[in-house]
């Protein structure tokens, strides 16, 4: 299973870059955002995955029974989660604004401000 | 308990919802920022007093023993960070007064404004890695806004570059947080430090090492992933770019002094070496890409590239004096840097215009401005007696110290450069006529249309004499850097520090 799903992490890294290197900015974005469920998945793949062991600890017992699920991954992937919508939001409404201001979504037309 | 460990997050923090709420009238907000940020500055202050005399200055969040709670830390160099940040955000808060647009005033700036200056100063004293993200992103989603507010055709161009490299950066530096966490299961810093040496291979340790070196790199514009900045820095208002000149590639340059002195010290011959190129490189090409360059900010910027190379090899060379160095290069940088983009923004008062050939006869006019140039603009270059000299005399040395000749050579060859850059804006902007074309001169000539006009002054007065007294006092500011860097060099100190009783 997690070498299953090694290949997919990677193959959505893969699918993150060739978006973000494409040329408009719509692509741009969707890159972005596979980027970021890519890291998401690689953390829930690499701090170990265990199945059908929900970190709960019985009445009156001091700690867990057995080997459990990792608890911590799902909050920092929660959290990651959470920000990365917060910051993608921002960015659909920027390459819209940008759209309107510099009237194409060409990223080869967007270098005035380059040097 | 120690509450100036919290303070410098919470003022801003603070300040900030305070604003909002303060929505509708612009004079309570700007009264709120000044406040806002002589107290942050006095947190800081407070927080470098304790700090120099307990050494760590450390807070459990909930109470939870170390390695299971979020920790705050604060050593010497995060407090001096501290201290910087409240010069600097009460620097621009006091400058905006003047300078802000209107409209950007009435559309959250000052709330942004605090936000920004929360998350740069939760990534300084944060002590667990997955939280510096969040820090990160916290100060990433307020520039953003900064960034973009006002929405000319050049910010959204700018913001768009700056907007994909920062995410971009984000999500590298949370997939090695994952690989991190995956290896050894624990997200506080100084735990990892502690385990770091027990993986047993060696060489993934390495590998995300370079992950947290490319995304930090990235933060901190490192060669040769830094062409955001010079593509971005110009573009909003000018309080904005004098506020991320200062601090927000230096957060990514804490960030990497952070890691890899305390954690990723296994294999120094690869991952520093690594640096050591990337700094060189950095410095060369900054000071480069700024010959070529005829735009007052656009020269700034690629100057900040070519200055974070020092700091770099400060780190990267990892001998003690190198690092005093890096510590003491930050000091000197956050506060020049700064000083110059409110020169410029004050030239464009003047004149409307940042493009060298639009400018002129400023000298002639306002002598106190060029003044006020020029103390900075030698600083920068490293003229003595003036701080940059101090910093660039102890990294060259500690260069030398190493060994590391063409490393010196460069450093060198890069001040003597910087030196150019100046010069060229000196005798465009201050000594040049006012060129034919140019008709908007009143305001150069004559008195200065602006109820405000003082709050141009004093930012720039007391960050120039910052930089004098770095340089003619520099004694008890090298000492500062000489304690954070005994603490960076010793990471057992800091693990110490942290997990105190509770070391497995």
């Amino acid at each position: 299973m997690e070498s299953l799903m090694a290949y997919v992490v990677g193959i959505m890294f893969t699918a993150a870059f060739y978006m973000m290197l494409r040329r408009s900015i719509v692509k741009l974005v969707i890159g972005l955002m596979i980027l970021s469920n890519a890291a998401n998945l690689l953390i829930f793949v690499v701090s170990g995955m265990t199945r059908g062991a929900p970190p709960l600890i019985p009445e009156g017992a001091s700690g867990p029974a057995g080997i459990v699920a990792d608890p911590l991954p799902q909050a920092l992937i929660l959290t990651a989660i959470v920000i990365a919508f917060g910051v993608l939001a921002f960015a659909v409404v920027l390459i819209r604004r940008a759209y309107e201001v510099v009237g194409t979504d060409d990223l080869d037309q967007m270098k005035d401000t380059d040097t | 308990m120690s509450p100036e460990l919290i303070l410098p997050v919470l003022i801003p923090l603070t300040a900030g919802a305070l604003s909002l709420s303060l929505w509708r009238s612009v004079r309570y907000q700007r009264i709120l920022a000044v406040l806002a940020n002589i107290l942050l500055l006095w947190s800081g202050i407070w927080l470098l007093m304790s700090t120099t005399e307990h050494g760590f200055v450390i807070m459990q969040m909930g109470n939870w023993p170390a390695p299971f709670s979020i920790v705050f830390v604060a050593d010497v160099l995060a407090a001096i960070m501290i201290v910087l940040t409240g010069i600097i955000g009460l620097a621009i808060a006091i400058y905006s007064l003047a300078s802000t647009p209107r409209g950007h005033e009435k559309f959250g700036y000052y709330p942004l404004m605090h936000l920004l200056l929360a998350g740069v100063a939760g990534s300084f004293l944060t002590g667990d890695i997955f939280n510096l993200f969040v820090w990160f992103e916290v100060m990433l989603l307020a520039s953003f806004a900064l960034l973009t507010l006002g929405g000319e055709r050049a910010q959204m161009e700018g913001a768009i570059k700056y907007v994909t490299l920062n995410l971009f950066s984000s999500a590298i530096f949370l997939s090695a947080v994952g690989l991190l966490y995956g290896m050894v299961g624990t997200l506080n810093m100084a735990d990892i430090a502690q385990k770091v040496s027990q993986v047993e291979d060696p060489g993934m340790i390495t590998v995300v090492a370079m992950m947290f070196m490319v995304s930090f790199g990235i933060k901190a514009a490192a060669f040769p992933l830094f062409f955001w900045l010079p593509a971005s820095y110009h573009t909003p208002q000018v309080a904005v770019s004098a506020l991320f000149a200062g601090l927000l590639t230096k957060v990514g340059v804490y960030a990497l002094f952070r890691m890899f002195t305390l954690i990723f010290t296994q294999d120094v011959d690869y991952t520093h070496n690594i640096l050591l190129w990337a700094a060189t490189l950095t410095m060369l090409t900054g000071v480069l890409g700024a010959a070529a360059q005829f735009e007052f900010r656009r020269i700034l910027s690629f100057h900040i590239v070519s200055q974070i190379g020092y700091m770099m090899l400060g780190l990267a060379l990892y001998t003690p004096l190198a690092i005093i160095g890096g510590v003491f290069y930050i000091m000197h940088h956050i506060i020049v840097k700064t000083n110059l983009f409110l020169v410029s923004g004050f030239t464009y008062r003047l004149l409307g215009s940042y493009e060298l050939k639009n400018l002129g006869g400023v000298y002639k006019y306002r002598p106190l401005l060029a003044v006020l140039f020029l103390i900075p603009a030698l600083s920068l270059a490293g003229i003595p007696p003036l701080s940059g000299f101090f910093a660039k005399f102890v990294i060259i040395r500690a260069a030398l110290e190493a060994e590391a000749y063409l490393v010196t050579f460069v450093a060198l060859l890069v001040g003597l450069l910087t030196l150019y850059s100046m010069i060229k804006i000196w005798a465009e902007v201050f000594w040049k006529k006012i060129p034919d074309h140019v008709h908007n001169t009143e305001e150069l000539k004559g008195k200065l249309n602006e109820k405000h006009a003082w709050a141009y002054y004093v930012p720039m007065v007391s960050l120039a004499i910052c930089t004098l007294i770095i340089g003619l006092y520099g004694q008890p500011i090298y000492e500062l850097a000489e304690m954070s860097a005994k603490q960076l060099m010793n990471p057992q100190l800091y693990i110490d520090a942290v997990l105190g009783g509770n070391q497995p």
